[in-house]
């Protein structure tokens, strides 16, 4: 059923979304879960955390054990088989699902992956596109902070987002984002990769933080955890002062948690 | 060409170093991607033909040897001599037979990835010949002893004060200090002259062979590859066997693929093609030609999962938007092919035992395969590469336990949960006043470059599973 038949079939029925936490937001901030799960329901959705999920196997998939992601996208295919969509607040996440899932998996497994990967999506294109989110009724209170945004590059190359986190930021917080001289460039977080090859990924994520810190902007947004855990590591490590969040956070105005690296 | 693959990381560690050549580096990797993009902005078929080239390419991988024999068939029909090499050591004493049956001393040489894939040079000058090239970047290179860090700009890592320097040590100047870059080229460009016009054999690449006439196709901008071609007796071609096309249209409809990808032009200044020795009418041209087609692993390739790369037309946009290769330069990766392609190449053509750390280097970030003009899926084929890697247990063995042990433990959520709620709050404890930690025993190589952000408190499924018990106990009380 495509998106259309599906508004047709049931006009007064909620969206009904399996929220897919991703593990690092699991582990490393439950905000960024529970922000997206208000986003969903300001969105008219109604919001199941399928209790079973761990991790959608890109650790292993990526270093090359195809073995050991197998059993795992299975795992996630079959527990998110009976949602009617699945959004995830993470590109790389939903990249995982939608694009390497068919190409890991064969035979009936892979037709159950496609079936998954149609009614997939990564949290600001759910909101925008598929939702249409409404802008909150009052402006924000708060002062507006200066917003730079990094994309991404699961995000930017497999799902194609660029205007949908911006089309957020503007029409809920009413922020435009400054946005970075090098927007395509990866920011060297790569998982493992970070890891393995230390020296090469410090290069690039000091570019990137150089890009961030020339905009002037006091914080940094992004739809990918792993990219943020990165970069804010890398600027607490340089004494560099700015405020890292994930987009979720933004868009739900949650400015009071500590930002990603910072104390209490 | 000796193979240093297998010390990547000490490699790039040291070309990190070089704060010079990184800032150049950065330069080229902001500029070459504009330039690629400025090119084919205004050039709307590009998508329409990339996937018009593929087909065509796939179309003669799927006949190869149909479309080999047809462009034997045609270019000995021409005049042309055609002989096949399956590997380096046959290649070089093919083209070394063919300067010494003609008593050759000198060689003027074009551009051509393949000849330092079989390390012509230092094999024809081992037996005695004087080879010199001719592609100003080349030039520099081979005059400074060192290898292309480029596949399109072979001296790219030079700056021109570098190249000022090696023109005094290694030129008889005299009281000419060359100071202007258009001095250097001038200075170069009399060296060479003098070579073209001595020179019993000349030898250059191609950029594609046609079946269907016989001809081969090369691109240059400084019309060295027309002087190698044309002024010594002899001109040998040396390519590979993936080169093959099977009509000319195909071959010019790469070609507009390939520039605008390389180096942002729409054409280059020099398109030929080369059809055979001169003819009675004709007033110059070799009085005799060879095409050298090197195999070396193509044929294995080509029945491998990997037989996409052999559609690549080597126009260096991957490396031009390679974060990694920009961070590193092409000195790093250790053989003849730098960056994303050569990541791919390398293991391919050499072994992957000596450089599975390439397909390493790499993170998945796309915007190779976005660029790549041949639509090769490099990132796909770097993480097969991994799987190789892992699979043949040539990883380090710590990552390969880590990873199965994680898997392992994601396949069983409740202990996964459980775990990662014990190991999360203890890293919460001790990390939430810093908010993050300046070191860490389990993740060095994080934190060798970074503070890892400790984790806000509990994991969301515990908060979430808590909060779930909570609204069924309030649901029970009323």
């Amino acid at each position: 059923m495509n998106e259309r038949d599906r508004e047709h079939s049931s006009p007064q029925r909620r969206k009904q979304v399996a929220l897919f936490v991703t593990c690092l937001a699991d582990l490393f901030r439950p905000s960024v879960a529970f922000a997206s799960i208000k986003l969903l329901e300001r969105a008219g959705c109604e919001v199941s955390v399928p209790l079973q999920q761990t991790c959608c196997g890109q650790p292993a998939y990526n270093s090359g054990n195809y073995e050991e992601a197998v059993p795992l996208a299975q795992q996630v295919i079959t527990m998110l088989a009976d949602a009617d969509y699945v959004v995830a607040p993470s590109g790389s996440c939903a990249g995982m699902i939608c694009h390497h899932y068919p190409r890991l998996l064969e035979g009936e497994w892979r037709e159950r992956a496609l079936e998954l990967a149609a009614k997939t999506f990564e949290l600001t294109v759910f909101l925008n596109d598929i939702a249409h989110i409404k802008p909150p009724g009052k402006k924000p209170s708060a002062a507006i902070p200066s917003v730079a945004y990094h994309d991404g590059c699961a995000g930017l190359r497999e799902l194609d987002i660029r205007e949908q986190p911006r089309q957020l930021l503007r029409d809920l917080c009413g922020i435009e984002v400054s946005e970075l001289q090098q927007r395509e460039v990866c920011c060297g977080f790569g998982g493992t990769f970070c890891a393995k090859m230390p020296e090469i990924s410090g290069k690039m994520v000091d570019d990137k933080l150089n890009d961030i810190m020339a905009t002037g902007a006091d914080v940094l947004a992004g739809g990918d955890l792993g990219c943020l855990l990165n970069i804010a590591g890398r600027a607490r490590r340089q004494g560099k002062k700015i405020e890292v969040r994930h987009i979720a956070e933004l868009l739900q105005q949650d400015r009071d948690t500590p930002a990603i690296g910072e104390g209490k | 060409m000796e193979q240093r693959s297998d010390t990547f990381l000490d490699n790039a560690s040291e070309a990190l170093k070089n704060v010079e050549q990184a800032k150049r580096r950065d330069i080229i990797a902001t500029f070459a991607p504009l330039m690629r993009s400025a090119a084919i902005e205004g050039f709307d078929e590009f998508d329409t033909l990339r996937q018009h080239v593929k087909r065509v390419r796939e179309h003669a991988l799927d006949h190869l040897e149909y479309y080999l024999g047809q462009f034997e068939q045609q270019a000995v029909q021409n005049g042309n001599h055609v002989h096949f090499a399956r590997n380096s050591d046959e290649f070089n004493s093919v083209v070394l037979d063919i300067c010494q049956q003609h008593d050759a001393r000198r060689v003027a040489k074009g551009k051509s990835m393949v000849t330092e894939e079989t390390g012509l040079n230092s094999f024809l000058q081992r037996a005695g010949l004087e080879v010199m090239e001719t592609d100003l970047g080349e030039y520099i290179i081979q005059r400074a002893g060192e290898t292309p860090s480029h596949i399109v700009a072979p001296a790219l890592h030079k700056s021109a004060g570098e190249i000022r320097a090696l023109f005094q040590s290694t030129h008889d100047l005299g009281a000419r200090d060359l100071p202007e870059t258009v001095d250097l080229v001038a200075e170069a460009r009399e060296v060479l002259r003098e070579h073209f016009l001595k020179a019993e054999v000349g030898i250059i690449g191609a950029n594609a062979l046609v079946a269907e006439n016989g001809y081969s196709m090369l691109v240059t901008n400084e019309g060295n590859g027309d002087l190698c071609a044309n002024l010594p007796r002899v001109l040998i071609v040396c390519t590979t066997i993936d080169r093959v096309l099977p009509l000319a249209q195909d071959a010019t409809a790469m070609l507009r693929l390939l520039v605008r990808s390389a180096t942002g032009q729409a054409q280059t200044c020099y398109t030929s093609f080369y059809s055979g020795p001169r003819r009675d009418s004709d007033v110059d041209g070799p009085i005799e030609t060879h095409f050298v087609l090197l195999d070396n692993k193509r044929s294995d390739i080509l029945d491998s999962d990997y037989r996409e790369m052999l559609e690549c037309i080597r126009c260096g946009a991957c490396l031009n938007h390679c974060p990694i290769y920009s961070s590193v330069g092409g000195h790093a990766y250790g053989w003849v092919y730098p960056g994303p392609m050569g990541s791919i190449l390398t293991p391919l053509l050499t072994s992957l035992e000596q450089s599975h750390a390439l397909p390493n280097a790499c993170t998945s970030c796309g915007r190779c395969a976005e660029v790549c003009p041949a639509d090769i899926p490099l990132p796909d084929l770097l993480r097969d590469l991994r799987h190789e890697e892992n699979s043949r247990k040539l990883s380090a063995g710590r990552w390969r336990l880590g990873i199965k042990l994680h898997g392992w433990l994601a396949r069983h959520p409740k202990l996964y949960q459980l775990s990662t709620a014990i190991a999360i709050h203890t890293l919460h404890l001790f990390g939430r006043k810093r908010g993050s930690y300046s070191s860490l025993p389990m993740a060095s190589g994080w934190t060798s470059q970074r503070d890892f952000p400790a984790p806000q408190g509990k994991t969301f499924m515990q908060q979430y599973k808590a909060r779930l018990k909570r609204l069924a106990e309030q649901r029970n009380e009323h």
